[in-house]
Formats: structure tokens, C-alpha cells, sequence
């Protein structure tokens, strides 16, 4: 890429930070009410000042006190602190200390020559080695420019003195002050035209300098007709711009369109400043007169969006997501059309989708983020739903999407909101979406794809054996000869497994869609005349590259399976927990829901909204701060609902068995059913650097005699409601819904582990641990999961299931790829003693693959595929 | 020639290679807590204080020197990181850092010297000067978010007696690195431009921000462009990114910067994200394979290596970028740069 710098024409300057503009902040700032002063900062960002202006030079302030602690505020505010700050004040020692607070390029505003050269210049070197823009006033040692001619000749002696040092040309702005006109004072009448000539020609004279100036000054004499001064700011900046102004210090949501003022008001102000008829004064304060104490707020107030032409105010109802009155307007909108003789379906395309674009565009260039999105998606399925009765009325077509994608979980998994938030997007930008829900086999997908002539699949999967479905849906695509494009999404997917496994098992286009930001860059450009080739093109070549590098490279060095045991943890066996308090199996029908939500870990949430931060740090993001505090409260509330109403039905079971190791095996004893059962772990194979040990589970119980534990809870009942929202056009509380269910088996997961370290097994009896700590995993024992990296064959989980009858007391069912139904659900082993961690067992050579197969007692290709990915 | 003209001439030639760390190599020569001491006699356990290891074991430090110079280096950087007044502080060493500073630089001139009389190739010398453990941009008080634990002036101070003491040891160039605060830099750059006004010549600065998210921006909160024009005043010899992440993680960011920086552009990733071990476990040919890339699209002049890369990493990436193009540096259009946490750009 090149740089490119922006064409912007005019930069507006925030004047509302200035305590010899602004009444109100000077009030809160004597106050030292810094809280509220910041917020008007951050009213001036909000309302578009691109720079923001902050002067603390009021004789009863420590300007540089102020001015210090109002620069470190900011700072701290990543909404204020990402446009550059203007340091204003007519002391140096307020600016340079200023300087040293801001972390950014600033400009500084000012220096001058009002005390020779050589202070001038000094000042111009310390800006330089701050790394700060500079204002430079027009005032020299016999004082203020007034006229053209000094304002064009002291701007000029000083560009030279500058250039002459070094200083980067571009970096210097000019304010030829701006003084009030039409002030009764003959002398006056020329200072609006003569900053105009100036600016023009300092211009010319000075390559890459900029001309600013504070635009207030000029209406000084129609203090308290705010409809005068308005107009009179937007008819000079009207034709300063042109001559040469750059830049000017304003209050951005305080200027009028030029050619929305009043023609006559115009006209007067015109007058005065381009000094066009010798009464042009005495005419604008004779027509001042009648605008007096005209409210500009009312009108303002009255142009609120509800009173906005339907079509904008759709357009509003979809950027914002309000679905408030979006089947009035969309109704209104209708019957418009209908007496044009235009027809329903016009509304979609035309007003509706013509407000999808707008948020299309806006979360393509990241300034919207996915819960807004989805809020804007359930907004549109509103107003499309009350439109279609009208259109099979006609029995007319339905509107011409732009693609149509067949989306589907793979057989084996039932996970589902990132695939359902993709399809939200897609169909957001105009795409058809066919979904086909979860646990769908191949034959499935390939049918319905070639059924409704799709232009492409997409496939989604959580859990890591769906990375193996996924290759067989590829493979199968390839044998019945299809050629669309194969989009692959979900947690476990990635690029490098689409690029080693699925890319050379299909030879049309295979995409990895890393998230839902990218669904529709990576649609549209299949689906393009002119970028699809390019695009895949290039896709390959990148794949392909993957795989060569993959290929070229030295993976990490393993150990024998021998020498990996032989460098297994010495865990001292005197410390193993106590027998359980209470062994055997317990089982919770109905664990309240209240109890949990203190447990919930909130970070997830977030992420499962694409949402990148921790909680609650992420609520006060620059970036995505707004749209989490806007989901934290949509989640409160549901929250609140699911629990009062009790939507949901937490079940679990755990259990405690006497064991003892064997090897890399836990052999569990049952007594009363005289049988034992073997749990076969693996063990780590890297080979690790400085004192580490090659771990396995099966280290932390003492071959001599000691005790397992294990659990599964699941979160029951969100059907009903989940077809209910999606019956009410409402994704978006769908996917809340399946995102809090989620949270709910965490935290179920989080509370029964507390209660069986403190009650049922009782190993840490006083345990006293914040939700912070315990998301911290600050407790001592470790419950590892089945699938997950320090145990990641899946297969174990029946033999789990089996030994807590968790299917019968809890409800919870595997599927073929040992993915549990409900979906929110958790699983895994309990291990007590204190030395006991997480680890991960990542890669290991064919001897422990072929030894785990004999201890599992499967055959070679079983093994293989369970452990796939710890195999490469 | 001047080294910022020695330096642009070699770099017009080929792509230079920069050396590695020097932390993991240095816990790899297992010292006691008496070798770290040495015969400076401090009161408190030196072990862990590499910075110190300059002054008591200088061998130890010429040894990587020098396994950096066969693998190909051009750029040897001082093992100085910490070796400031703040980060001393810890150690109870704040009296010794002009000591360890001119030490660190000597040693290494020397390594390279003596390189350079056997093969006449030319090398450089970075006096490394790394972020200090305060921020001046952030409060670390979330109740007071005003407050500072210490102010430019402190910081730039701390800067200066480094930057002081490196030049007088030999250096070439001052590499600010690990700018995870952008005020912290600016606070560095104003130290030399004091230092150089002193000496009465230029001394050449590199420039190094760290990202601390995938998004591109550093703790302080800059994005990559926001910090390049923060900092283009200091007229910087190189600009660039290291430590952050893998190679190709850093790739976009590297990427942007390589399209809007009017100087040498230097990078140098960590090997690889650490695993869930918190180790590196990149192959050498994995980093070079990956910064190659960035080599072969003419987006880098000087690569090198960060966190948990070694010098079979260093020999790697040398052998990669063989005989590649090094990257034209783009000619900057006219026109006013400014930045808050992003940047803020007007045409001329």
C-alpha cells in the first residue's frame, strides 16, 4: 500500500474545551469538576471536531495545572484521546508543559514574534523536538496584523525564518486573525474581506502551510442572536475556504448549510463581510432585529428523525436497529408506493434495501460491529415479514437475491451461533440464506445445494471431529463432480487445516472464513463477474504456500514414548486428597438458575459476538466499548427474564470413584458392580526445555490407591423459546439466548466444582474464592474435559456418561461425534490433588499412537482418526 | 560518511540482518548469583539482572556477540534493555547503569570490530534502550485515571544518562524498542535531541513499537500509522515493529507501515506465539519461510529476531532473504500529519 493523505478541504477544531469560549467548561473546570468537562470533550468528538481545541487561560486557574490534568484525563478516554489535541494558550509554560502529556502528534497553538525572533524561534525548535504542529499568529514586535498587507507580510517573515530552521513547512498554520466586523467602526468593515485577500495570498507565498482562525471572533458584535451569528460563520467560511482556510476553530454542531440560511439573511451577511454596499452594517442589524430570540433549538428539535421522509426514516430504523415503528413506517411506505401503482415488493428493494446497504458498508469499514448488525437484521426481517403477505397477494416474484448460500453444522455437531451469525450477516447484505440446522450429513447439503441451484456452500463445526466431516463433505463433493465454491467456518477451524486437508480433497474453490466480518467480502467476491477468478486464484496460490511451508517444515523434536514417560512429573503421592466426604453418585435436577449467574465468566460472551476484549474492561473499549455496553444490557435484561421466568432447567451429575494408575491408564474399581473400568490418557511428547515434564493425567493419581472424579451438566428447555423469537423474526435474541444457555453450563460447571471441593469431596473445606479468582482457576484440582487439549480424545466421553449415568439424571446425550445435546453442556474429570494442572498434549509419535490403540483396544485407523489433530 | 549514511548505503545493497536476544542466552549460561554480582558488591541478589552481566561477565555477552556475527548479523544491538535507572532500581543497580552502559556498547564494538578487520564486512552497532516499567500514558490507579507514576521530564532523564553512556561506549545508533507507551518514546526522543545538541552531532535514532493486540495498536493505544507520525520528527534512521508476535501475526501491520514510512524499515517478530507453555517453539526455517515473504513484497530493509528466536533462527532468515531485494523506500507525498490514538492526515 502508499500513503495517502486525506482531501478533506476544511478541518473543524472543537472550541467547547476552552475556558475563554466556553462559559460552562470554564464554570465546571473553577469547579475542578473535571468529570463533567470531560464529557463535553467528548461532545465535541461525538458532534464531528476533528481536532479538539483545549485553553485553560483564565487569571483565577493554574493554567498549568488545568491544563496538565485536563490532558491526562483525556488521555484515558480512547473516544477523546483518537483525534489529535490543539494546546492553546498564550504562555509557553502552560504549552510546553501541555507538550509533555500529549501522546500523539498536537498542534500548538500559538507562537508568535510578538517578542522577537529569537523567543520565536526557540519556540519553534522545542515544537520541533516534540514532535507538534504549530499555529502561528500574525503579530509581530509592533503588534497584531491587522490589515492584508501585514497579515500577508508577518506571515511571510515568519515562514521563512521557519523553513530557515528546519521546520517542516506543512506543519505550520497560520491564523491571520479573524476580528469582529460590523461593529459600527468604519476601520472594521474591511477585517472579514482582508482575511479573506490574505489567505489567498499567504497561500501562495508559503508552499504547504495552512490557514486557521477562530471563527467566533467574527459575530462578536451580534452576541445573543445565535441565528445571525450562524449564518454569518457559514457565509464566511463559505468563502474563506476557497481563498485558502484550511481549518477553524468552531463549534461543529453549531453551522448551518449555506444554502439552507435564510436568501435574505444571506444576502446581509454577504454584505457585510465582502464588504459588498457602504450600509451593509446598519442593514444586517436592522434585519437582525427580527430574528431575535428565534429559538434555532425548536427547529432542531422538530427535524428529530420521526419527522424525517419515511424512506430516511427506514434507513435510520435499520442503521440504528430501533424496531420500534418499523412496520408503521414500513406500512406507510407501502401504501405510498401502492398509490404510485408501484408495487410492495419496491419497498425492499428499493428503502429497505437501500438502508441494508448503508449498515452493509458501515460494518465492512468496522464502524459497525456484529450485535448492532444482528439488531439491524431483526429490524429488517420485521418489515420484510409485514411486506410479504402483500407481495403473494400480487403472487410476484420475490426480490432477486444477489447469492444464495446452503449453510449447514456438519453431521456429528450441534453447535450453532456462529453459523447462525453469519447467515444473519449474509442475509443483511442481500443474500439468500438456506440453513439447514445442525447435524446435517453430506448427502443433505450436496442435495439441497444442487436442488436450489446454490452458488455456494458453507459449513460450520465447533468440535474437532467435525474437522474430519468437513473433509468428507469436500471429498464428496469432488465425486459428484461439483464445482461451487466450499466455504469452511467455525472455533476449530483454520486456515491451515483447510489448506492441508479440505483444499486438496475438492478442486473447486475452498474459502476459510475466519469470521463473520468476513462472510461477506469473501460472498461477494465469488460471486463477482470480475473478482472471482483473481480471488480464488489467489486463495490457492496462499494455500498452497501453506502447505509448502507446512511441508518444509522441522516439527518440534519429539521424545521416544519411553523417554517421555521417563521424564514424567515426580509428584509427591503424600499430598493426594482425602477419600470424598461423601462418594458415590449425586445428581441435581433443578440447580437454581440465580445461584449461577454470580459464576458467570463473561468474556466468552463477549467473544461469541466477535466482541474482542475482557470483561469488564471491555465495556469501556474505544472500539467496541459501545456495542458491549448496548449487548452487556440486552443480556442483563434477558437475563433477568430467563431466571424470573425460569426459562431454563439446569441438570447435572458428578460422581467419586476409588482408582489408581496403571501406567498412563486410571483403572476405576466398582465395588458393588465388581467391574473396573480403564481410562487411558495420553501423555505430552515435546520435548520440553529447562526442568519441564512430559505431563499426563494419569500422573496425579497414586498408582497405591486413590480417587477420580467426574460430571456433567447440561442447561434444558431453550426450544420453546428459541422458536419463538425465531418465529418473531428475532435473531438476535435467538443467538442471546443460545450465547446465555452457554454461560449457564459454564457456570453450573464453575458452582458444582466449588460445591464438590468443599462439601462432597471436601478437600478445600474453608475455600474462599472471588468469581474473579475462580475464573483465574486459582483453586486447587483441575476438571479437564474430554476433547480439550490435556485429554483431547472426545471417546472418552461415554465411558464418562456411563459411569454417572448421565444421559438418565441428567439428560444429556452424545451424538455419533460425541457431541453433547443439549448443547449447553459441560463434561470432564475431577482430579484433587494440589500438584494437579492443565496442560496440553499437542503432537505425538506413532509409538504412543500405537500404543494408545493397543490400551484402547481399537484398531490402528480408529486411533488415527480420533487423534488426528495431535497427529500432525 | 556518517553512520545514518553508512547505514542507508549498506542497506541500498541488501537486505541487512539484525541479531536476536540476548535473555535466553544468557539463563542458558546458568550463572550463579555471585558471576551476576561480580565484584560490584550490591547488596541485593543480582541473579536475573542481565543487564548487568555486561559489566561482570562481559565474555559471556561477547560469546552471543559473536554467535550472532557468524550467523550473519549486520545490526548487533546492546544487551541494554534494562540497563536504566528505573528498571535498575529494582536491583538496587541504579548507580551503576552509566558503568553497565558503557561496558555493553564496548563489548559489542569490539565483537564487531574485530569481525570486521577479518572479513571487512560492515556492521552496526544499536545501543538498545528499552521502555522502562513506567508508562507515561497510562495511570496505574484505575480509580484515578489522571494520575502518573512519574512525569517526561523523570523518564526523559532516565533516557538521557542511558543514551549518554551508550554513545560514549560506541554505539552508532540510540534503538528506542518495545515502545509500548508512544509518550515514552517522545520522551527518548527528546533526551537525544539534548544529548546531540551536548555533543554537538547527530545521533541517529531507530525506532521500534510493540503491539499488544492483533488489532495494531500499542498499550498506549496508537495504531501503527498514528505512531509513525508521533514520531516522524525524530527523523529515524530505521522505523519498524518487534516483539508483538509471530511473523505472521506482525505481517499487515508490517505491511502498513513498509507503505507509508519514508525510511528503512526494520522488524523483528518474536519466533512464533508462545505455546500453551509460554515457550517458543518456531523452527528456524518457520520464521525465515515467514519474514522471506515480507522480504520477497519489498517491505523490509533490516530483519531480524525477538523473543524466544536463537541464532540458528538469525542464520535462517540471513540464508532466506539471500540475494532479495531490499524495499525502495517510498517517497512521502507532501502534507500535515498529525495523530491522536489514530491519525489525522490534511493534504498540502
Amino acid at each position: 500500500m502508499t500513503e495517502n493523505l486525506s482531501s478533506a478541504r476544511f478541518v473543524n477544531i472543537g472550541e467547547r474545551t476552552n475556558v475563554t469560549g466556553s462559559a460552562r467548561f470554564k464554570k465546571l473546570v473553577m469547579a475542578g469538576d473535571y468529570a463533567a468537562a470531560v464529557e463535553v470533550a467528548r461532545q465535541q468528538v461525538e458532534n464531528g471536531a476533528q481536532v479538539i481545541d483545549v485553553n485553560m487561560d483564565e487569571g483565577l486557574l493554574d493554567a498549568v495545572e488545568a491544563m496538565t490534568t485536563f490532558l491526562k484525563l483525556i488521555a484515558a478516554e480512547p473516544d477523546i484521546a483518537r483525534v489529535p489535541v490543539m494546546i492553546d494558550s498564550s504562555k509557553w509554560n502552560v504549552i510546553e508543559a501541555g507538550l509533555k502529556c500529549v501522546s500523539g502528534k498536537p498542534i500548538v497553538n500559538s507562537i508568535s514574534m510578538k517578542e522577537g525572533e529569537q523567543e520565536f524561534l526557540d519556540h519553534a525548535r522545542k515544537c520541533m523536538d516534540y514532535g507538534a504542529a504549530v499555529v502561528v499568529m500574525a503579530f509581530d514586535e509592533t503588534g497584531q496584523a491587522d490589515t492584508k498587507e501585514r497579515k500577508v507580510a508577518i506571515c511571510k517573515r515568519a515562514y521563512e525564518l521557519l523553513t530557515g530552521i528546519g521546520f517542516p513547512p506543512e506543519d505550520v498554520i497560520f491564523d491571520p486573525n479573524i476580528f469582529a466586523v460590523a461593529t459600527g467602526i468604519e476601520e472594521h468593515d474591511r477585517y472579514g474581506l482582508d482575511f479573506i485577500e490574505a489567505a489567498r495570498e499567504i497561500k501562495a507565498a508559503c508552499p504547504h502551510a495552512h490557514i486557521s482562525g477562530g471563527l467566533s471572533n467574527l459575530s462578536f458584535s451580534f452576541r445573543g442572536n445565535e441565528t445571525v451569528r450562524r449564518a454569518m460563520h457559514s457565509v464566511f467560511l463559505y468563502h474563506a475556504i476557497p481563498a485558502g482556510l484550511d481549518m477553524a476553530i468552531v463549534n461543529a454542531g453549531q453551522l448551518d448549510v449555506y444554502d439552507a440560511i435564510d436568501p435574505e439573511l444571506c444576502d446581509a451577511c454577504e454584505d457585510v463581510i465582502l464588504m459588498r454596499r457602504p450600509d451593509a452594517t446598519e442593514r444586517l442589524i436592522t434585519l437582525a432585529e427580527s430574528y431575535k430570540g428565534k429559538d434555532a433549538k425548536a427547529d432542531k428539535e422538530a427535524a428529530e428523525w420521526r419527522g424525517w421522509p419515511v424512506e430516511k426514516r427506514l434507513e435510520h430504523a435499520l442503521v440504528k436497529g430501533i424496531d420500534a415503528d418499523v412496520v408503521a413506517d414500513t406500512e406507510e411506505a407501502r401504501s405510498a408506493f401502492a398509490a404510485e401503482g408501484r408495487r410492495p415488493i419496491e419497498v425492499i428493494e428499493g428503502p429497505l434495501m437501500d438502508g441494508m446497504n448503508v449498515v452493509g458498508d458501515l460494518f465492512g469499514s468496522g464502524k459497525m460491529f456484529l450485535p448492532q448488525v444482528v439488531k439491524s437484521a431483526r429490524v429488517m426481517k420485521k418489515a420484510v415479514a409485514h411486506l410479504i403477505p402483500f407481495i403473494e397477494a400480487e403472487k410476484e416474484e420475490g426480490a432477486k437475491a444477489k447469492g444464495k448460500i446452503v449453510m449447514a453444522t456438519v453431521k456429528g455437531d450441534v453447535h450453532d451461533i456462529g453459523k447462525n451469525i453469519v447467515g444473519v450477516v449474509l442475509q443483511c447484505n442481500g443474500y439468500e440464506v438456506i440453513d439447514l440446522g445442525v447435524m446435517v450429513p453430506w448427502d443433505r447439503i450436496l442435495q439441497t445445494a444442487n436442488d436450489n441451484g446454490a452458488d455456494m456452500i458453507g459449513l460450520s463445526g465447533l468440535i474437532t471431529p467435525s474437522l474430519d466431516e468437513m473433509v468428507t463433505v469436500a471429498e464428496e463433493m469432488q465425486r459428484a463432480g461439483m464445482t461451487m465454491p466450499l466455504l469452511i467456518g467455525g472455533a476449530t477451524t483454520s486456515k491451515v487445516h483447510t489448506a492441508l486437508k479440505i483444499d486438496p480433497a475438492y478442486e473447486g474453490p475452498v474459502i476459510h472464513v475466519l469470521d463473520a466480518s468476513r462472510a461477506v467480502g469473501v460472498a461477494s467476491r465469488l460471486l463477482s463477474d470480475t473478482q472471482c477468478e483473481p480471488f480464488v486464484a489467489e486463495t490457492a496460490a496462499d494455500y498452497a504456500h501453506v502447505r509448502d511451508v507446512r511441508a518444509g517444515k522441522t516439527a518440534s523434536v519429539l521424545l521416544s514414548l519411553e523417554d517421555a514417560r521417563a521424564n514424567a512429573p515426580a509428584i509427591d503421592y503424600s499430598d493426594k486428597p482425602a477419600p470424598p466426604l461423601q462418594p458415590g453418585v449425586h445428581s441435581f435436577d433443578d440447580w437454581p438458575l440465580a445461584n449461577l449467574v454470580e459464576f458467570f465468566d463473561w468474556t466468552p460472551f463477549f467473544r461469541a459476538w466477535e466482541l474482542a476484549g475482557t470483561y469488564p474492561s471491555i465495556l469501556d473499549d474505544e472500539v467496541v466499548g459501545e456495542s458491549a455496553r448496548q449487548l452487556f444490557a440486552d443480556a442483563q435484561a434477558m437475563l433477568d427474564r430467563i431466571v424470573s421466568e425460569k426459562w431454563l432447567t439446569a441438570k447435572g451429575v458428578c460422581g467419586f470413584w476409588p482408582c489408581a494408575r496403571d501406567g498412563d491408564d486410571i483403572e476405576i474399581h466398582l465395588a458393588e458392580e465388581e467391574r473396573h473400568v480403564r481410562l487411558p490418557f495420553l501423555r505430552q511428547q515435546v520435548r520440553k526445555s529447562r526442568d519441564r515434564a512430559n505431563f499426563c493425567l494419569a500422573d496425579f493419581i497414586d498408582p497405591a490407591g486413590d480417587w477420580i472424579g467426574g460430571f456433567a451438566v447440561g442447561i434444558h428447555g431453550i426450544e420453546p423459546h428459541s422458536e419463538r423469537f425465531r418465529a418473531a423474526h428475532d435473531d438476535y435474541s435467538d443467538i442471546l439466548l443460545k450465547a446465555l444457555a452457554d454461560r449457564f453450563a459454564e457456570a453450573f460447571a464453575e458452582a458444582l466444582h466449588r460445591h464438590v471441593r468443599t462439601t462432597l469431596w471436601g478437600y478445600a473445606e474453608g475455600e474462599q474464592l472471588t468469581n474473579e479468582a475462580l475464573i483465574k482457576e486459582q483453586y486447587r484440582g483441575i476438571r479437564p474435559a474430554p476433547g480439550y487439549p490435556a485429554c483431547p480424545d472426545h471417546s472418552l466421553k461415554p465411558i464418562l456418561f456411563d459411569l454417572l449415568g448421565a444421559t438418565e439424571t441428567a439428560g444429556i446425550e452424545l451424538t455419533e461425534s460425541f457431541a453433547m445435546l443439549p448443547t449447553a453442556a459441560v463434561s470432564g474429570f475431577y482430579f484433587g490433588h494440589p500438584e494437579s494442572e492443565y496442560f496440553g498434549v499437542a503432537r505425538i509419535g506413532r509409538d504412543q499412537l500405537e500404543d494408545y490403540a493397543a490400551r484402547c483396544d481399537i484398531d490402528l485407523s480408529t486411533a488415527e482418526r480420533r487423534l488426528r489433530p495431535n497427529l500432525d | 560518511m556518517n553512520a545514518r549514511e553508512r547505514l542507508r548505503a549498506e542497506a541500498s545493497k541488501r537486505i541487512l540482518i539484525k541479531d536476536g536476544p540476548y535473555g535466553t542466552a544468557i539463563q542458558a549460561a546458568k550463572l550463579s548469583a555471585a558471576e551476576y554480582a561480580g565484584d560490584t558488591g550490591l547488596p541485593q541478589d543480582q541473579k536475573g539482572n542481565n543487564d548487568l552481566v555486561n559489566l561482570t561477565q562481559p565474555g559471556v555477552i561477547r560469546r552471543i556477540c559473536d554467535s550472532y556475527i557468524e550467523a550473519g548479523a549486520h545490526v548487533l544491538a546492546t544487551n541494554t534493555f534494562n540497563a536504566n535507572r528505573i528498571s535498575q532500581a529494582d536491583y538496587g543497580a541504579q548507580n551503576l547503569v552509566r558503568d553497565i552502559n558503557l561496558a555493553a556498547a564496548r563489548v559489542i564494538r569490539e565483537a564487531i570490530d574485530e569481525a570486521t578487520a577479518r572479513d571487512g564486512i560492515v556492521r552496526f552497532v544499536a545501543g538498545a534502550v528499552g521502555p522502562t516499567n513506567k508508562t507515561l500514558s497510562l495511570s496505574p490507579d484505575v480509580e484515578d485515571p489522571g494520575y502518573r507514576e512519574v512525569t517526561f521530564d523523570e523518564v526523559k532523564d532516565v533516557y538521557r544518562e542511558q543514551a549518554a553512556a551508550l554513545v560514549e561506549g560506541g554505539v552508532d545508533f540510540i534503538l528506542v524498542e518495545t515502545v509500548f507507551d508512544t509518550l515514552n518514546c517522545k520522551a527518548a526522543i527528546m533526551a537525544v535531541k539534548e544529548l546531540e545538541r551536548e555533543l554537538g552531532r547527530e545521533v541517529p535514532l531507530m525506532l521500534s513499537l510493540t503491539l499488544t493486540d492483533l488489532s495494531g495498536r500499542n498499550l498506549s493505544g496508537h495504531t501503527v500509522d498514528a505512531f509513525w507520525y508521533t514520531v516522524r520528527h525524530a527523523r529515524p534512521v530505521t522505523i519498524g515493529l518487534n516483539c508483538s508476535f509471530g511473523a505472521e501475526q506482525l505481517r499487515p501491520h508490517v505491511q502498513l507501515l513498509s507503505g507509508i514510512a519514508d525510511t528503512l524499515l526494520m522488524a523483528y517478530p518474536n519466533a512464533g506465539l508462545p505455546n500453551e507453555l509460554g515457550e517458543y517453539d518456531e523452527a528456524p526455517e518457520e520464521t525465515a519461510a515467514l519474514v522471506k515473504t515480507w522480504a520477497e513484497s519489498g517491505r523490509a530493509n533490516i530483519l531480524g529476531g525477538c523473543c524466544g528466536s536463537t541464532p540458528a533462527h538469525i542464520a535462517a532468515i540471513a540464508q532466506a532473504v539471500e540475494g532479495v531485494a531490499p524495499r525502495a523506500i517510498p517517497k512521502a507525498p507532501e502534507g500535515t500529519r498529525l495523530a491522536g490514538l489514530e491519525p489525522f492526515t490534511m493534504a498540502a
